[in-house]
């Protein structure tokens, strides 16, 4: 890990904030252009880490460190590794869809809408990027006020309940977090580094601590069952760039916490509250699924799925091993990828017919010939079909998942089978049959600007679907790093000081244990 | 005792506020209405040049007058923050009197001898020397309270405030009366040396203990010595509750710090217990009624009583924790109370100038839609009421952070649990008034309804305010520091 070179991240995370302060200097009618460009621009400079990234190194890479706050030590210290590159990346893509599909559905407060976004943005991308632990939760906090403003001033008819309901849940998950930073702190040799903390061992009374507050916080913005509650609401409630955000970033903060902090930073808690943790995901799974098929709200459909395929990522992460926990990153950027898709096409039909029951919006095939073509596309891929993205994710969580156990694949499988029923069941009604006469003359197939929206996301959902390796080769050894500090066997005379030294060569390392415990199994 | 040069210039900053009080007393009567101005002109010359003198005796530490009052880092902190929010308060006075038509030059010589006597608080080593400070700031406020004379309201206040605060200065007195009689001295550093040869658990020493703590508990507004505050807040001209909730609160704790920890260091097992239990009460009481509260202002005024509450936190721990650690403990709470006088000077100075026909606009509701009308001082609103709630990239979150790291470091984060879910309670009702300013639609504008009066002085306090808030939110190494050194003085 060396600092120094071009710092990619820092501009990555201040050129949306330029942008924001830029838009209150801008006439009104450019705000969206400038917004649109800001966001580009993010995505653009984003572009090169991708073929930047050494995937053979599960070192952080693009690494930045700088002192912040002297006493005590806290850094400003970002980089990527295999595991968060792809996340941010899909937040930077994500963005200017958002901006491009509120270009007529925001009409008031349009500047400050737009600021909203882009502080999003930069906060987003300053979690995934974060290495040391106050900085992650400074940006983890931050969120919460604008996302808030986004829900409750832009959004629907029971709004304010909604943002406030968001807001609280998240903060009250979040508050136990900070102690447990803190209490890391004076535990893990008085440091913040997320790396170096990863490296100690804590007492086992400490690690079931801080399991469970790292849990509340992580698990209210998964959300896991039964934390889900705020999220149909806000979902509903939220403007459809928020929903995206909201369902395509914000939800993966949850399982990124886990994924960063809970295991390789409490690697025998986490093994010790996996039959919980797989517990409460197969029941997020089937009961996420379950709720989906009873809602008549096409959004809350589609919020109630989202709980069902998170339940997948968490399933994968505690599987501790490499096909879990990978397809649990896939499934993670897939997530994002296919409900964001889903969301902004919720959004464009409730623009034209100004509502979001399925029963109002049937028969859309006629009408809208592309329009319901890319909503089977974004459906199919939300139910796992092979050849689309969300197949392989699934696949690879289930095969990691067959491996700890059978049973739990089993059920979890039926999952698949569910999302199978409500989106082909949405699918029917709202592609197929005769539209509604009153919102005839209101169904406007997709103009080039919705057009040019989604297909990215399609040419994603395939390109993945059929391809995923690119993906995979970049974080395969970052995952294998988690997979080996999760599964060691617990130290001898575990203390809280004793420093364990850095792994020399942790894909080797990981092959051995991976190597020992296949020869272990009968 | 013969009185030197050396000690009257020990005190010189002391001396001009005085000086300069005087002054705008005697030159009041002769001043014609139109020229009144010129008074609080030179008030905030006075401050600027006090800043200079204390700034530059930050690396020059002396005591005066054979030790009872002691020129040292830690008190040149606290006078820089008093000069910083008088300075503040009187720059908010300039338009917020011309709204309220309170013309009193004597105003600006209240909030001058107000400012004295917090000095001497902050720079007394002495117990009856910090008393008489005490009682020349209580003094100048209750009369400051009542200014609006015009309303029933500010005469209760003041009221109130007199006879409350006069029994809890008799309570003090009595605290100071038994530490004389087991310490046989009112100096600090002479009851820290009789303390160290007494038993933990005297019962004359625990009893002056308490009767002490007792008194500083009715300054700093510690349930349940709490009772004046909501009334008061809301009864006094807003400038002088924003002084009270600031500057008194920061004299307060600076004088009480000195005490607990110079003076009575060696029973800090015994204090540490009671403000325990202090700070438990003060935390949820704070919180949990200002949930109900539709008065912005006696909102605030329990969100005062809650911030006191964090800021005891850190006391508890500095208590707890050995001589090293509880430096930064210490630190701690001198850096809560700083970064708390941005954000609630702030806050109040909004609140003084939202104008509904002539009065305060102080209901919550009357922020409805403020966010449409006046877009910036919404704005600034929202960052003050983020910060206050502890959310970060602000001051607020620095704030709380160091004091939940000293009360970890003490092996209390149970309490540092505590205090967050009340955290996260307040951000309740301080996001309600978010909610108000820009989730509700604004009224018919009428002439009654509430409008935003801008100022340039305004404009200054708010700028001063929001710069502080944010500044030291992403960048607070300087103001920590400050704590830091003026903290190591304290021992």
């Amino acid at each position: 890990m060396q600092s120094g070179g071009f710092p990619w991240l820092t501009f990555l995370i201040l050129l949306p904030l330029a942008g924001a302060a830029a838009l209150f200097f801008v006439k009104e009618t450019s705000v969206r252009m400038v917004a649109l460009g800001v966001t580009l621009a993010d995505l653009l400079l984003s572009l090169p880490l991708w073929w930047l990234f050494d995937a053979s190194s599960s070192q952080m890479q693009f690494a930045e460190n700088a002192v912040w706050i002297t006493s005590p030590p806290i850094n400003y210290h970002l980089g990527l590794d295999g595991i968060s590159l792809p996340l941010v990346l899909m937040t930077t893509v994500l963005m200017p869809l958002c901006v491009s599909i509120s270009w007529r559905s925001i009409e008031s407060r349009i500047r400050s809408f737009m600021a909203m976004l882009l502080i999003m943005e930069a906060a987003m991308i300053g979690v995934f990027a974060a290495l040391d632990f106050v900085l992650f939760y400074v940006f983890w906090e931050a969120m919460l006020i604008p996302m808030y403003l986004l829900i409750g001033v832009w959004g629907g008819p029971n709004r304010l309940y909604a943002a406030i309901k968001f807001f609280l849940y998240t903060l009250a998950g979040s508050v136990l977090l900070l102690v447990a930073i803190i209490a890391l702190y004076f535990q893990g040799g008085q440091t913040f580094d997320i790396v170096q903390l990863s490296q100690q061992t804590y007492s086992p009374r400490l690690q079931f601590w801080l399991f469970l507050a790292f849990f509340a916080a992580f698990a209210v913005k998964v959300p896991m069952f039964p934390f889900h509650t705020w999220l149909p609401d806000a979902h509903v409630e939220a403007p459809t760039a928020g929903s995206v955000i909201l369902a395509s970033v914000l939800l993966k903060m949850g399982t990124y916490g886990f994924l960063r902090f809970s295991l390789p930073m409490l690697p025998d808690a986490s093994k010790d509250f996996t039959p919980m943790v797989v517990t409460l995901s197969i029941v997020a799974i089937i009961y996420g699924a379950y709720m989906a098929l009873a809602q008549a709200d096409i959004k809350k459909l589609i919020a109630y799925s989202s709980v069902s395929h998170m339940g997948f990522v968490t399933l994968g992460l505690f599987m501790f091993n490499q096909q879990g926990i990978e397809g649990a990153v896939m499934q993670m950027v897939n997530h994002g990828i296919t409900t964001g898709g889903l969301f902004l096409c919720v959004g464009i039909i409730y623009e034209r017919t100004h509502s979001r029951q399925i029963a109002d919006n049937v028969g859309l095939t006629k009408p809208m010939p592309r329009y319901a073509t890319l909503l089977v596309i974004f459906a199919l891929s939300s139910l796992g079909l092979p050849g689309t993205n969300s197949f392989v994710g699934e696949f690879m969580v289930l095969v990691g998942t067959f491996m700890w156990s059978k049973l739990a694949a089993a059920i979890a499988s039926l999952g698949i089978i569910l999302a199978a029923a409500y989106i082909l069941w949405m699918v029917q009604r709202v592609a197929f049959g005769e539209p509604l006469a009153k919102f005839l003359p209101k169904l406007k197939d997709l103009n080039q600007r919705e057009m040019v929206t989604l297909i990215p996301l399609v040419v994603l959902v395939f390109w993945i679907g059929l391809f995923p390796n690119p993906i995979l080769i970049r974080m395969h050894a970052s995952v294998t790093q988690v997979v080996a500090r999760a599964t060691a066997p617990p130290r001898e005379s575990p203390t809280s000081t004793g420093r364990v030294a850095p792994l020399s060569n942790p894909i080797q390392k990981a092959h051995m244990i991976q190597a020992m415990e296949e020869a272990a199994r009968p | 005792m013969t009185i030197s040069a050396h000690d009257l210039f020990a005190i010189l900053p002391e001396l001009l506020v005085i000086f300069a009080a005087c002054a705008v007393l005697a030159l009041d009567p002769i001043t014609p209405a139109s020229k009144k101005d010129g008074l609080a002109w030179l008030s905030l010359a006075t401050m600027a040049i006090c800043m200079g003198l204390t700034a530059a005796r930050m690396s020059d530490p002396t005591t005066a007058f054979g030790g009872l009052v002691v020129i040292d880092a830690y008190s040149c902190f606290w006078k820089l923050l008093l000069y910083f929010v008088t300075g503040l308060t009187i720059l908010l006075s300039f338009p917020y009197l011309k709204e309220e038509r309170i013309y009193f030059g004597e105003y600006y010589g209240f909030v001058l001898l107000a400012l004295s006597g917090m000095m001497v608080m902050v720079s007394g080593a002495d117990l009856l020397t910090i008393y008489l400070g005490t009682e020349l700031m209580s003094l100048s406020l209750y009369v400051m309270a009542g200014l609006k004379r015009a309303e029933p309201r500010s005469l209760e206040a003041s009221a109130k405030y007199f006879v409350l605060g006069a029994f809890s200065s008799g309570i003090l007195l009595y605290g100071i009366s038994l530490l004389y009689g087991a310490a046989g001295s009112t100096q600090l550093p002479a009851i820290a040396a009789a303390i160290a040869e007494r038993s933990l658990n005297d019962p004359l020493l625990l009893f002056a203990t308490i009767l002490l703590a007792v008194g500083f508990s009715f300054k700093l507004a510690v349930v349940p010595f709490h009772m004046w505050t909501p009334d008061v807040y809301q009864g006094a001209p807003t400038s002088v509750t924003a002084f009270m909730a600031v500057a008194s609160k920061a004299a307060s704790f600076g004088a009480f710090l000195r005490v607990f920890v110079e003076g009575l260091g060696g029973v800090k097992a015994n204090w540490s217990a009671i403000f325990l239990l202090l700070c438990i009460g003060t935390l949820i009481l704070g919180n949990v009624v200002a949930l109900v509260q539709t008065n912005i202002k006696r909102m605030l005024a329990y969100s005062s009583i809650a911030h006191a509450g964090y800021a005891l936190i850190g006391i508890v721990a500095a208590g707890r924790l050995d001589a090293t650690d509880s430096t930064s403990a210490i630190a701690s709470v001198m850096l809560y109370i700083a970064l708390y006088a941005f954000m609630t000077f702030g806050a109040f100075a909004i609140v003084a100038m939202l104008r509904k026909g002539g009065q305060e606009g102080e209901e919550i509701e009357d922020y409805s839609g403020l966010a449409k009308r006046h877009p910036i001082a919404a704005l600034l609103m929202l960052i003050f009421m983020v910060s206050l709630a502890g959310i970060p990239p602000t001051a607020g979150f620095i704030g709380k952070f160091y004091v939940f790291m000293a009360a970890v470091q003490a092996g209390m984060s149970w309490l540092a649990i505590l205090a967050l879910v009340l955290a996260a309670i307040s951000a309740y009702y301080y996001l309600r008034l978010v909610m108000v300013m820009y989730m509700r639609e604004p009224g018919e504008v009428t002439a009654t309804s509430p409008r935003f009066v801008p100022s340039p002085a305004l404009s200054i306090v708010l700028a001063c305010a929001i710069a502080g808030v944010l500044f030291f939110g992403l960048y607070p190494n300087p103001i920590v520091n400050l704590a830091t050194q003026a903290a190591l003085t304290l021992k």
